[in-house]
């Protein structure tokens, strides 16, 4: 069989808009960036080995033996694994492999029991593809997709338990991991930053990888080269291991500058790897190797070549969901929403699938506005995460209907919210107990209104020859009426009392 | 092709194999007889021939998703060299 | 009492069947000889009395509770390659010390699923890296032929072969990379077979090279061999190149005779410099098979020259990654150094002998950037030639019949200075392991100095029923019944 090798190589070279230039003392500078995303499968098992890949867990517990590569242990694959990467591929519309294999990378070190990490070097089960991502001007760019493909995680080595020893946890050993390799298509942090967040969002969309960047189910090398721009390629710096999406921005813009500088000083970039220092927010020379590398690719002889059908691949196409991008625009054209507003929604399946629940059956743009100001902003200012929101998606859009019938005014709607929050009860419950229903009573109102005019004349000769006062009056109303008259209808009485046209 | 004292040197290192000096040029020679002897090989007419990784003519067997192994933390450990609460221990390894 | 170790395993398991003796009593034959003998021979690295005791005293128990298996009872040595839950399995090299699995080998534990009794663990050269068993670490293994000349039992599976041949033990597991079945037993003048490659599970067997080791045993004749390799392989889920296919009754196919069946002979197998003997012995088997009823047809196997070289590069390559996690960290001796890649190169310098290492730099070498396509790249695709060979053998016969080995055993010592000399020990066998055939040795008759020779058959893939077939003709017609004096 005929298979067409596949190397990750720098092709596509795309001249970046003149806003984001970076600028330099003797000019402007364009900066390049591809990244390879590590997400891992969202798996119960481990690729090759029936152990445990749950994050967590005493050390050395989720390990078996060929996870702890002894002798005589052989691996076999987890067709999981091999499904998660086939919908991550279809998810960006790739190139789906039908014919791949497993090489061994040759290394050693510690945390990698077997002395070679099993990966796909030359044959990948996914080819190219595309993801689109929103560039900083909120306009979108597509960034090409090279490749992805299944390879083993290392353990965890702990370098602070003892000053002269290195601890090792194998329980990360032999997890799955989806390398997603984009073409150099990426011209700013922003765009770095935005590629990663639609990665992840596409990723837990299809249910293929959990997101989770604390537990590291989801790390970015980021690769990063200036030019001048549409000029000759400049030499890239690998940066390992980004773990967030500020992150990706910060290293991007940090070793960009870094490269100007040391190219603006008459100097040139040494092509090497570099880590990402969180607290400087720099980026610096991973401690050299003391000899180049040299991984020695063969394919493993323990596994065979990993041939999957057409039919393979169209059962997993049949169970795709609906993707980020389509789901936008069903947003935008069902609810009338913004493409930002939409965009916001759809960046998170957590954020989409809630506000879809919330919106059934009432005001869609009303929800989002409950959602995206009200609940965001208080989980924000809390640091509550989503998942944990005190208000299920269904009170939300409890809370929403009883605003549109008119049981409760938007004032009002404010304090209920707070309730729903404190109470964890939905709305109608908390309207009812503490009586917050909206008058429509009309004598009621007017018997207010009198009540007030009565009182203050001299405001309502002010009302009369000033009309904007009207706002002024409607507030006393509200007041007096504890938030509970109907705001259009304490207008209209007003308007005929004063009257003021 | 036939290898000198450098590329010797070079995958020891590769293979992790400390080598004395005085081993080095000895290795040279029983290295390059035997790369010699493989020399062989280009007599062979391999136009158009499939590189050949397994004899075995199936497909590779995929296994269910399932947790079936590991929660064996003292049988891992058991032969190692050094262990401490649970981690295997070894040299200080500086990235 | 007849000698109960004399008995071959067949005619054991019968006894035991009839209750002539127990699993207890052979057993403890066993172990008396082997305590007796194995000072000299060296063929066990480690004896297991109390353990074969208790496997004894089981099997007896189960065969009187009428639950006996296949092989119930039997006292079988294990070769150090194969993984033994809690005794050590050391693969004959320092670098992994007293490493005790905690995990048994499929092989073994389809032996003790069928019944049979571990007495030890046998010798071998390093990592199955050797045809002399000179390279282990616990010493070699002496050929009970002719036991004061000190002559090697061959190798890898030399402990095998050596106990098998000296009644150290019914039959023996072995496993063969390159000829390490198949040319101990024409060392010593006992049977072994290699099976097609995935037959045997190599799911804990210490790897050398994984696609081309595979599992067999070495037994004292041809119906033991089918009987063990019957016990011995099966589909295993663990291992992704095992072959999920039935297990025939092997031992039914000795007796089945050859009449019809298309030998084949290959020229290319007949070597400038071979000795005469082997010659003449090749030609008595053709004889043999054509009395017999078979037809023999010339065949041409053109690449076989360059099976040795393909093997050189191939087998190193997989060996250095295979070895890698020998590396002192998780399991095995560690030596310390200053900093991590000192403990690394101590520990595997002091870990690896010789032969281990040179191979281990032959494989690093022939993968690394640069001549990665010149070396192993090529290596596979003239590896597809040899299959290919095979191939078109198969339109014109059978089986193939060749010599097992291109000598008799010689004097331990004697090639240890030239790797390549040692290394065409495997000139004939090599083949089946490039192309994944199954082959057996037999032995045919003896040399001048009256040491044993055998002669190979080599079979379609998946067809050992023929290849015993052969074997049973070869055998009956050498009525080769010469023991070494011991």
């Amino acid at each position: 069989m005929t298979v067409e090798a596949s190397t990750p190589i720098f092709t596509a070279f795309k001249t970046a808009r003149p806003d984001q230039w970076v600028k330099g003392v003797t000019g402007d500078w364009e900066i390049i960036v591809g990244m390879e995303v590590h997400a891992q499968v969202a798996a119960n098992s481990k690729l090759f080995s029936g152990a445990s890949a749950s994050y967590g867990g005493a050390p050395n517990s989720h390990v078996s033996f060929i996870d702890s590569g002894m002798p005589g242990m052989l691996p076999v694959i987890n067709k999981f694994c091999v499904e998660q990467a086939v919908r991550t591929g279809l998810g960006l519309g790739a190139k789906i492999n039908l014919w791949s294999r497993f090489d061994r990378k040759n290394y050693f070190y510690p945390d990698l029991p077997q002395g070679y990490q099993i990966s796909q070097y030359l044959y990948p089960i996914v080819g190219e593809g595309e993801l689109e991502v929103e560039s900083e001007d909120k306009s979108t760019i597509m960034v090409g997709i090279e490749r992805i493909h299944l390879e083993q995680d290392a353990g965890k080595s702990i370098h602070d338990l003892d000053p002269d020893a290195t601890y090792v946890d194998l329980n990360r050993s032999g997890c799955a991991l989806m390398e997603i390799v984009s073409k150099p298509d990426i011209r700013s942090p922003e765009e770095a930053a935005n590629y990663f967040k639609s990665l992840r969002s596409l990723v837990r969309y299809l249910g293929t990888c959990d997101g989770n960047m604390d537990e590291g189910s989801m790390r970015a090398d980021v690769n990063v080269s200036v030019r001048r721009p549409g000029g000759e390629l400049g030499t890239r710096c690998e940066i390992k291991n980004v773990n967030s999406t500020k992150f990706v921005a910060m290293a991007v813009a940090y070793e960009a500058r870094r490269q100007i500088e040391i190219l603006e000083d008459g100097g040139s970039i040494d092509q090497e790897t570099r880590l990402f220092d969180v607290k400087t927010g720099q980026t610096r020379t991973m401690r050299s190797k003391e000899d180049a590398h040299d991984y020695r690719y063969f394919p493993d002889p323990d596994l065979l070549p990993l041939v999957i059908t057409q039919e393979f691949v169209d059962g997993i196409k049949a169970t795709l969901p609906e993707l980020p991008s389509a789901k936008k625009q069903r947003f935008i054209n069902d609810f009338g929403l913004s493409a930002y507003d939409a965009g916001v929604l759809v960046a998170d399946k957590e954020f989409s699938d809630y506000f879809e629940e919330a919106a059934s059956g009432t005001d869609a743009k009303m929800v989002n506005s409950w959602l995206t100001v009200e609940l965001f902003g208080w989980l924000n200012k809390n640091g509550v995460e989503f998942a944990n929101s005190p208000i299920s998606a269904k009170n939300l859009g409890g809370l929403v209907k009883l605003i549109q019938d008119g049981t409760i005014n938007g004032k009002i709607a404010k304090d209920v919210f707070a309730k729903m929050i404190e109470t964890g009860d939905d709305a109608s419950t908390i309207v009812e107990r503490d009586g917050l229903k909206q008058t429509t009573d009309t004598g009621a109102i007017e018997k207010a209104i009198d009540d007030l005019m009565a009182t203050q004349p001299d405001k309502v000769t002010e009302a009369r020859e000033k009309p904007k006062m009207l706002g002024w009056w409607v507030g006393q109303v509200m007041k007096s009426t504890g938030g509970k008259a109907n705001p259009a209808i304490v207008n209209d009485i007003l308007k005929k009392k004063l009257g003021i046209e | 092709m036939s290898v000198s004292e450098k590329d010797v040197r070079k995958i020891a290192r590769l293979s992790r194999l400390a080598i004395q000096d005085e081993k080095v040029p000895v290795m040279v020679d029983e290295l390059n007889g035997i790369l010699n002897w493989i020399e062989m090989l280009n007599e062979v007419n391999v136009d158009g021939v499939e590189p050949m990784t397994s004899v075995v003519a199936q497909v590779l067997p995929m296994r269910d998703d399932v947790v079936s192994d590991g929660n064996q933390q003292a049988a891992v450990l058991k032969n190692a060299p050094k262990a401490d609460s649970g981690f295997f221990v070894v040299p200080k390894a500086v990235e | 009492m007849t000698d109960l170790t004399k008995l071959s395993l067949k005619s054991a398991l019968d006894g035991l069947n009839k209750g002539d003796f127990t699993s207890l009593e052979i057993t403890d034959a066993f172990l008396a000889r082997i305590d007796a003998l194995n000072p000299k021979l060296n063929a066990y690295t480690l004896v297991t009395h109390e353990k074969a005791r208790e496997d004894a005293k089981a099997s007896d128990a189960r065969r009187a509770a009428g639950n006996a298996g296949a092989l119930e009872g039997a006292p079988l040595g294990i070769k150090d390659l194969f993984a033994t839950k809690g005794y050590r399995t050391a693969a004959c090299s320092k670098i992994l010390g007293e490493f005790k699995p905690e995990y048994e080998s499929t092989v073994t534990s389809n032996l003790w699923r069928d019944g049979a009794v571990m007495l030890g663990k046998l010798n071998m050269d390093e990592f199955a890296m050797g045809s002399s068993n000179e390279t282990s670490a616990y010493g070699p293994v002496v050929n009970p032929w002719q036991i004061e000349k000190k002559l090697t039992p061959g190798g890898s599976s030399g402990g095998s072969a050596s106990a098998v041949s000296a009644n150290l033990c019914l039959a023996a597991t072995a496993t063969d990379t390159g000829g390490s079945i198949r040319q101990p037993a024409s060392f010593t003048g006992t049977v072994g077979i290699k099976p097609t490659y995935g037959r045997c599970s190599r799911w804990g067997i210490v790897a050398f090279a994984s696609s081309l080791d595979q599992a067999g045993p070495i037994a004292k004749d041809v119906t033991d061999t089918a009987i063990m390799l019957k016990s011995m392989c099966g589909h295993d889920g663990k291992d992704s190149t095992s072959l999920n296919v039935p297990v025939p009754d092997f031992a039914a196919a000795v007796s089945r005779g050859v009449k019809g069946l298309k030998i084949g002979v290959p020229k290319e197998y007949r070597l400038d410099g071979m000795p005469e003997e082997i010659e003449k012995l090749w030609q008595d088997g053709i004889n043999w098979l054509k009395e017999a009823g078979a037809e023999i047809v010339d065949i041409s196997l053109p690449h076989t020259k360059y099976a040795l070289p393909t093997y050189y590069i191939v087998a190193p390559a997989e060996a250095s990654s295979n070895l890698a996690r020998y590396d002192g960290m998780r399991f095995g001796n560690r030596v310390d150094g200053n900093d991590l890649i000192d403990t690394y190169e101590k520990t595997r310098a002091a870990g690896f002998g010789a032969e281990v290492q040179r191979r281990i730099l032959i494989g690093t070498y022939v993968l690394s950037a640069g001549y990665y396509d010149a070396y192993y790249l090529k290596a596979q695709k003239v590896r597809a030639r040899i299959l290919e060979d095979f191939t078109k053998a198969w339109e014109k016969c059978d089986a193939i019949l060749t010599p097992t080995a291109p000598s008799a055993a010689f004097p331990i010592g004697q090639k240890q200075t030239d790797p390549i000399q040692m290394y065409l020990n495997d000139v004939f066998t090599v083949t089946t392991n490039l192309a994944g055939l199954p082959g057996i040795s037999v032995p045919a008759g003896v040399d001048v100095n009256g040491l044993p020779l055998g002669l190979q058959v080599i079979g379609k893939a998946l067809d050992e029923e023929t290849l015993f077939a052969v074997a049973g003709v070869v055998e009956k017609s050498a009525n080769f019944t010469a023991k070494p004096n011991l």
